[in-house]
C-alpha cells in the first residue's frame, strides 16, 4: 500500500455503518410528484435520473477513484419502494449488538413523517405479502424456506467486458437502433418495448449526468486546492469523469472509474442481491494495463495504487440492511461482490495474467472484508497461480475461494449456453454460476431440507407449532421400510418445492411488471436487442435458483434412521416411532442414544458409501423436484447448494433430529459434512462431496478448515494444491478453506476488541469473526480441524 | 526400559502367523492398527499410511505406543467418555471394574472380547489391532488413488514395525505394485537382513529411521542395539536407490551436535540417500500412552522449539545434505 491507500483503508475500516435517509427522501418526493404520469419503466428510469441529479456527492481527501452510493463512506441508503423499514426496524438496526447500522434522530423523523406514511402498503414487500397464498406464508413462517426478493430486488448479476468497449453514448445508439426497428403494426409488444427502450435510454443519460456532476465537483475542488500535486490529481479525475462512462475508456484509470460508475448506478437504481460485480477484472483490465505500460502512460506502481483505491470503494459499501427473518439468515455487512481471477478466455485459453497476481497481492496486503475474490482454476491454470492463491488463503482471511473453471463451463453448457458465453462466465455471490453480462440468474431463497424430514416424521405437522403444513404422508409408525419413509419424504419435498415456486411466480411477475431495472438492462445482453427489461426476461439467459440447505445433516439423519430403525439387527432395533418420541423430548434422558447416533452411525463426509448413497438419493430427489421447471422470465428453475448463514436460522426452527443434533442447533452448511462428523481427513471429505453430481447444479459450497501448521511449509502447500486439483478432477465445483486455529478463535471470542480484524470464511463468503453470532462462532470453532494427531482416530 | 529383543530377530521368531499362513498369498492376513488417509509426512505426495502392529523397539518417545505390542489392545479416550456405564454392564467381569473414570477392566480378566467397545455410544472405547487380509487393506487404500496420482503419492507401510510381519508386508507390497500404486516402507531397521532386502525389493521407497548413533544410548532409549540397524542400512544402500533417513528430534536425547554429526557422517556414506527428514518430538505419544493406561517415560518433555528444529536442520545441511523438517 502507498501512504494514500493505507490512509484510505484506515478511514474505510474506521467509518461506522449508518443509514442515510437521503435516497428514501428523494425517491419519495419523486413518486409523490410523478406517479401516474409515465409508464412504469419510464417512471423508474426518471426516478433514477432524479437520484443521480440530486444525491449528495462525496469526494474524499486523497481519493483517485470516486463515487459513493450514500452521502459518505458506509452511509447506506434505503429502498422504501421495495421494503419499507418500520420505526421499530430502524431502532433494532441502530441498537443490535452485531452488524448494526446507526440511525440518527433526523432519519427516524424522516421515516415517521414522510417515508412510512407514503410507502406503508405501497412497498413491494407489503403488497407481496398481501398477495401470497396463506399456505405459502405458513410454510415461510415455519422456516421451510426463505424468500430473497421480499426485501431486495432480483440481482446476482455480473458484468462482462462490454463497458470497456462501449460507453453510454454507444449504448444510446444501440437503443435508438432497436427503437427504430420496432414494428408497431405486427408486434403486439411494440409499445411495451418502446417504453422499455425509452427507460434504458434515460438511464444512460442519468449515469452520464452522475459522472459529470463528479467531474464538476473535482474541478471545483481542484481550483481551491493549494497543493499542486493534489490539484493535478483532481484535474485528472475531472477529465476522467467527464469522459467515462459516456465514452468507452481509453486507459487503465478510465476503465476502473467507468466500472465504478456503472456499479454505483446499478446499486442505486435498485438494491439487487449481491450488489454488482466486475467479474473477470484481471482479464478486462489486461489490454489497458499492457497498453499503458507499453506507451509509458502507466507504471506498475500506479496501476496497483489505482486498484487499491478501487478495492477500498467496495469496502465502503456495506450491504443494505435487512430485517426480520433475513437478518438471521445473513447477518453480515458484506454485499457479496466477488471478483473472479484467472479462469478461461472465451477462446478457451488460460485467462490468468500478471494482473491476476497483482490482485492476489492486493488481497493479501489489504485484507478487506469487501470485495470478495475467488480464483477460477482450470486444468490449464498454472500451478504458480494456484499456489499464489493458496499462500493468500493461508493468511487465514478466507480469500480467495477456489472454483473449478472447467466444471463451471460444463454446468453452463448443460443449461444450454454457448461455449464462449460459458467460458466468459464464472462465479458470483457465494458460489453461483452465471454467464457474465448475459444472464439473469436469480436466487429465490434457501430451502430447509431437514425441516422437510421433520414434517415427514410427523405426518405433515410441524411439531414446533402443531400446525399442519404438509400433506398427510403417514405417521412414523406406519413406515414398514426405509424406502417407504424416503418415499414420504419425497412427497413432502415436492409439496414444499411446489409451494415455493408458486410464491415465486407471483413475486417474479410483480418485479417484471412493476419494478424494472433500466440501467442494469443496458448492461446485460440482450435486453436492448429484445426491448425487454432484465427483470422481465430480457437477458440472453435466464435461470432461477433454489438454494438447498442441510444436505449433510439430512444425509446423516437418513443414515441414522436406516441403520438404527431398519437395517440394524432385530434385537437392537429401535422403532422409528420411539425415536420420534425421543426427538420430541430433545433426547432428554437419552444421552447415550444421542451419542450412539452421533458416533456409531455412518456419516456423510467419510467416503463411506453407506451414507454417501443416501446423499445421492437426496440430491436426485431435489434435482427432480426443481430442475427444468419454467420460471416467469422464460428460463428454468435449478438447484444450488449454499447456505450463506441460513443453516443457523434453519437449525433454530428445527427440532432434535435422528443424526443426534439437538433442537435448535445449526444444520450443516453447503455440501460440507455435519460439523465434526468427518473423521477421516480431507481426502475422504472431498471424495464424499465429489459423489454429488456438481455439473447438474448452479453451484455447490464446500468448506474445509485447516490448522495453519498443515499448510505452513512449502510441501504442505504443494499437497494442499494437489487436494484442490484432485477435487476439481472429480468435477467438484468449489472449495474454500479456513486456515486458523481454534485457540485463536477462542481468544477472539474472549477479547473481541483485540481481534476485530479477524476474518474467517463463513460459508461462501468471509466475515469478521467478531461480528458473527455466538452460535456461528461456536460452529466455526467446532468445524473439524484437519491434520490433527498422527493416529488418533 | 526392558529390552524386548537383544539379538537381530528372525522371521519365525517374531511373526508366528507367517508360518501359519505361508503359501496363501491372496488370503494373507496380518495385524494392523490404523490406516491413515491424507498422510503427508510419510513419503512424497498425498499418501495412505498403513500401520502394522508390533514393534521390536520400545522408544521412550514413541508417538504410536498403541503400535508396540503385537496383540490387540483396548484403548479408552477419556475425552469422549460420558460415564454412561454401558461398558461395565456389557462386561462379564463388570463387577470387578474399579470406579475410575473412564472405566477400565482389570488387565488380568480382560480377554479383549470387544463387548464393551461394541456398546460404547461415543466410540471412547476402541480395540486397537485388526487381523485383516491383504485384499481388505488394498481395498481401503484404493479410494484415494486420485490423490496419489495427482500428487505423486501412494501407500506407506509403517507401524509399529512392518518388518515384524514380513510375509504379510511382502504380499501387501506386491498387491499394490500389481495395481500400480507406489509404495514406501517406514522401518526402524531392526530385522533380519534378508527380510529387509526382500521387502525393499518390492517397495519404491524406504524410509529408514536413525535415532541415536551412540550404541549405549540407543539401548537405553529404544531397548535394542543399533548395531544390526546400521549394518542393515549399509546393506540396504547397496541394493536400493531410493532411501530417506528419518531422524526423530528428541530434545536433550539425540539433538546434540555429536549425534547430529554422526548421523551426517552416516548419511554421507550412503549412495541411495535422497533426503533426511527431521521429525520433531511431539506430545501425541504422551496422550496415547494415557489412553492405553500406560506410563509415558517422557511425559514432561517439551517439544523442541521451531528455532531448535531449524538449528538442527541447519547443522545437517552444513554437511551438504538435503534436509526436510516435519511438523
Amino acid at each position: 500500500m502507498t501512504p494514500r491507500t493505507a490512509e484510505l483503508r484506515r478511514q474505510s475500516l474506521a467509518a461506522e455503518p449508518c443509514l442515510s435517509g437521503e435516497r428514501a427522501r428523494l425517491i419519495t418526493e419523486f413518486y409523490q410528484a410523478n406517479t401516474g404520469h409515465y409508464s412504469v419503466p419510464v417512471l423508474r428510469a426518471r426516478a433514477f435520473l432524479h437520484l443521480c441529479q440530486h444525491k449528495t456527492l462525496y469526494l474524499g481527501e486523497g481519493e483517485l477513484i470516486v463515487g459513493e452510493r450514500g452521502p459518505r463512506p458506509k452511509a447506506v441508503p434505503t429502498f422504501p419502494e421495495l421494503t419499507c423499514h418500520s420505526l421499530e426496524d430502524l431502532q433494532i438496526l441502530n441498537s443490535r449488538p452485531k452488524t448494526w447500522y446507526r440511525v440518527d434522530a433526523e432519519c427516524l423523523e424522516l421515516y415517521e413523517r414522510t417515508i412510512l406514511p407514503y410507502w406503508r402498503g405501497r412497498s413491494m414487500r407489503d403488497r407481496m405479502f398481501a398477495e401470497l397464498p396463506s399456505e405459502w406464508r405458513a410454510a415461510y413462517e415455519a422456516g421451510l424456506f426463505t424468500e430473497f426478493m421480499e426485501q431486495r430486488a432480483p440481482g446476482h448479476t455480473v458484468l462482462d467486458d462490454k463497458i470497456y468497449r462501449k460507453g453510454m453514448l454507444d449504448f444510446k445508439r444501440d437503443i435508438a437502433a432497436a427503437r427504430a426497428n420496432l414494428d408497431f403494426l405486427d408486434d403486439p409488444a411494440a409499445y411495451a418495448k418502446r417504453e422499455a427502450l425509452n427507460s434504458f435510454d434515460l438511464s444512460c443519460d442519468a449515469l452520464i449526468l452522475f459522472a459529470e456532476r463528479h467531474a464538476a465537483l473535482a474541478r471545483e475542488l481542484a481550483e481551491r486546492e493549494p497543493q499542486p500535486q493534489r490539484r493535478a490529481e483532481l484535474e485528472r479525475l475531472a477529465a476522467v469523469c467527464a469522459r467515462v462512462p459516456a465514452h468507452a475508456p481509453r486507459d487503465f484509470y478510465e476503465a476502473l472509474q467507468s466500472y465504478w460508475f456503472c456499479h454505483l448506478g446499478v446499486i442505486t437504481e435498485l438494491n439487487g442481491w449481491d450488489a454488482f460485480n466486475p467479474g473477470h477484472l484481471d482479464q478486462h483490465l489486461w489490454p489497458f494495463y499492457q497498453r499503458g505500460l507499453a506507451d509509458g502512460t502507466l507504471t506498475r506502481a500506479a496501476a496497483r495504487e489505482l486498484l487499491e483505491c478501487f478495492f477500498i470503494k467496495f469496502n465502503n459499501h456495506p450491504a443494505p440492511p435487512k430485517v426480520g427473518v433475513t437478518a438471521a439468515e445473513s447477518g453480515t455487512y458484506t454485499d457479496f461482490a466477488n471478483i473472479n481471477l484467472g479462469g478461461l478466455l472465451p477462446d478457451g485459453a488460460d485467462g490468468a495474467n500478471e494482473l491476476s497476481h497483482i490482485l492476489l497481492d492486493i488481497v493479501d496486503e489489504m485484507h478487506l472484508l469487501q470485495p470478495s475474490t475467488n480464483i477460477q482454476l482450470s486444468s490449464k491454470s498454472p500451478d504458480a497461480f494456484l499456489k499464489h492463491a493458496l499462500r493468500v488463503v493461508r493468511q487465514g482471511y478466507g480469500f480467495p475461494s477456489l472454483f473449478n473453471a472447467d466444471a463451471v463451463v460444463l454446468e453452463q453448457l448443460r443449461q444450454g449456453k454457448s461455449l464462449e458465453d460459458a467460458r466468459a462466465g464464472g462465479c458470483s455471490g457465494c458460489v453461483e454460476v452465471g454467464a457474465f453480462g448475459k444472464e439473469a440468474y436469480i436466487l429465490t431463497g434457501y430451502f430447509n431440507l431437514v425441516k422437510v424430514l421433520e414434517l415427514t416424521l410427523h405426518n405433515g405437522v410441524d411439531p414446533r407449532t402443531g400446525n399442519a403444513l404438509g400433506p398427510q404422508t403417514g405417521a412414523a409408525a406406519s413406515f414398514a421400510t426405509y424406502d417407504a419413509l424416503f418415499g414420504a419424504f419425497g412427497q413432502q419435498l415436492r409439496h414444499f418445492i411446489d409451494l415455493k415456486i408458486r410464491g415465486n411466480r407471483l413475486i417474479e411477475q410483480m418485479y417484471a411488471q412493476e419494478m424494472p431495472a433500466p440501467l442494469l438492462s443496458v448492461l446485460i445482453d440482450d435486453c436492448i436487442a429484445r426491448g425487454r427489461d432484465y427483470n422481465a426476461g430480457g437477458a440472453r439467459y435466464n435461470n432461477t435458483f433454489i438454494q438447498m440447505v442441510g444436505l449433510g445433516s439430512l444425509t446423516d439423519c437418513l443414515s441414522a434412521i436406516q441403520h438404527s430403525c431398519f437395517n440394524g439387527s432385530p434385537v437392537a432395533r429401535l422403532e422409528l416411532a420411539d425415536l420420534v418420541a425421543i426427538l420430541e423430548r430433545d433426547f432428554a434422558g437419552n444421552e447415550p442414544l444421542r451419542q450412539r447416533l452421533l458416533h456409531r452411525t455412518p456419516k456423510y463426509g467419510n467416503d463411506d458409501d453407506r451414507a454417501d448413497t443416501l446423499m445421492r438419493a437426496v440430491f436426485d430427489a431435489c434435482f427432480a423436484a426443481v430442475d427444468g421447471r419454467p420460471d416467469a422470465r422464460g428460463g428454468r428453475y435449478r438447484v444450488e447448494w449454499l447456505p450463506t448463514t441460513c443453516h443457523v436460522y434453519f437449525g433454530s426452527v428445527t427440532g432434535a433430529m435422528p443424526d443426534g443434533r439437538r433442537a435448535g442447533w445449526p444444520l450443516s452448511e453447503g455440501i460440507s459434512p455435519v460439523q465434526g462428523a468427518d473423521r477421516h481427513g480431507p481426502t475422504a471429505v472431498l471424495k464424499s462431496a465429489a459423489k454429488l453430481d456438481h455439473v447438474k447444479t448452479g453451484g455447490t459450497l464446500l468448506n474445509l478448515k485447516f490448522a495453519p501448521n498443515v499448510v505452513s511449509s512449502d510441501e504442505g502447500l504443494d499437497q494442499w494444491a494437489h487436494l484442490v486439483r484432485a477435487y476439481f478432477k472429480m468435477d467438484g465445483h468449489h472449495v474454500q478453506f479456513n486456515v486458523v486455529t481454534a485457540e485463536t478463535l477462542r481468544q477472539a471470542q474472549a477479547q473481541p476488541e483485540q481481534h476485530r480484524d479477524l476474518i474467517v470464511r463463513v460459508a461462501g463468503y468471509s466475515d469478521y469473526f467478531c461480528d458473527l453470532s455466538p452460535e456461528l462462532q461456536e460452529e466455526i470453532i467446532s468445524r473439524t480441524e484437519h491434520g490433527t494427531l498422527g493416529n488418533a482416530k | 526400559m526392558s529390552p524386548r529383543a537383544t539379538l537381530a530377530p528372525t522371521d519365525t521368531q517374531l511373526d508366528p502367523t507367517a508360518a501359519l499362513l505361508a503359501g496363501q498369498p491372496g488370503e494373507q492376513r496380518g495385524w494392523i492398527f490404523n490406516i491413515q488417509r491424507c498422510s503427508v509426512q510419510d513419503g512424497p505426495g498425498i499418501r495412505s499410511t498403513v500401520f502394522l502392529k508390533g514393534c521390536p523397539l520400545c522408544c521412550a518417545w514413541c508417538h504410536n505406543p498403541e503400535g508396540q505390542a503385537p496383540q490387540p489392545e483396548l484403548i479408552v479416550l477419556d475425552t469422549r467418555c460420558i460415564a454412561c456405564g454401558q461398558c461395565r454392564n456389557a462386561c462379564a467381569f463388570g463387577q470387578a471394574w474399579d470406579a475410575a473414570q473412564p472405566p477400565r477392566p482389570p488387565a488380568e480378566n480382560c480377554a479383549l472380547c470387544g463387548e464393551c467397545v461394541a456398546v460404547c455410544p461415543t466410540g471412547a472405547r476402541q480395540l486397537i489391532g485388526e487381523h485383516r487380509s491383504v485384499a481388505s487393506v488394498v481395498a481401503a487404500v484404493e479410494p484415494d488413488r486420485i490423490f496419489y496420482d495427482e500428487s505423486g503419492g501412494g501407500v506407506t507401510f509403517s507401524g509399529g514395525e512392518p518388518l515384524l510381519q514380513p510375509d504379510f508386508l511382502k504380499a501387501l507390497l506386491e498387491a499394490c505394485r500389481a495395481r500400480g500404486l507406489r509404495t514406501a516402507v517406514d522401518t526402524c531397521g531392526f530385522a533380519c537382513t534378508e527380510t529387509l532386502l526382500a521387502v525393499a525389493q518390492r517397495a519404491d521407497l524406504i524410509l529408514f529411521d536413525v535415532k541415536l548413533m551412540e550404541e549405549a544410548k540407543h539401548r537405553q532409549y529404544t531397548g535394542v542395539s543399533n548395531g544390526p540397524i546400521l549394518e542393515n542400512l549399509r546393506a540396504l544402500d547397496r541394493v536400493h536407490k531410493d532411501l530417506w533417513l528419518r531422524v526423530p528430534l528428541i530434545p536433550g536425547i539425540n539433538d546434540d551436535a555429536a549425534n547430529l554429526d554422526a548421523v551426517a557422517r552416516l548419511a554421507l556414506g550412503l549412495t541411495g540417500l535422497r533426503q533426511i527428514s527431521l521429525l520433531p518430538y511431539h506430545r501425541a505419544g504422551a496422550l496415547k500412552f494415557r489412553r492405553l493406561g500406560q506410563a509415558c517415560a517422557l511425559a514432561d518433555l517439551e517439544p523442541p522449539s521451531a528455532s531448535a528444529v531449524e538449528r538442527a536442520a541447519a547443522h545437517l545441511r552444513a554437511f551438504g545434505l538435503e534436509v526436510r523438517t516435519g511438523r
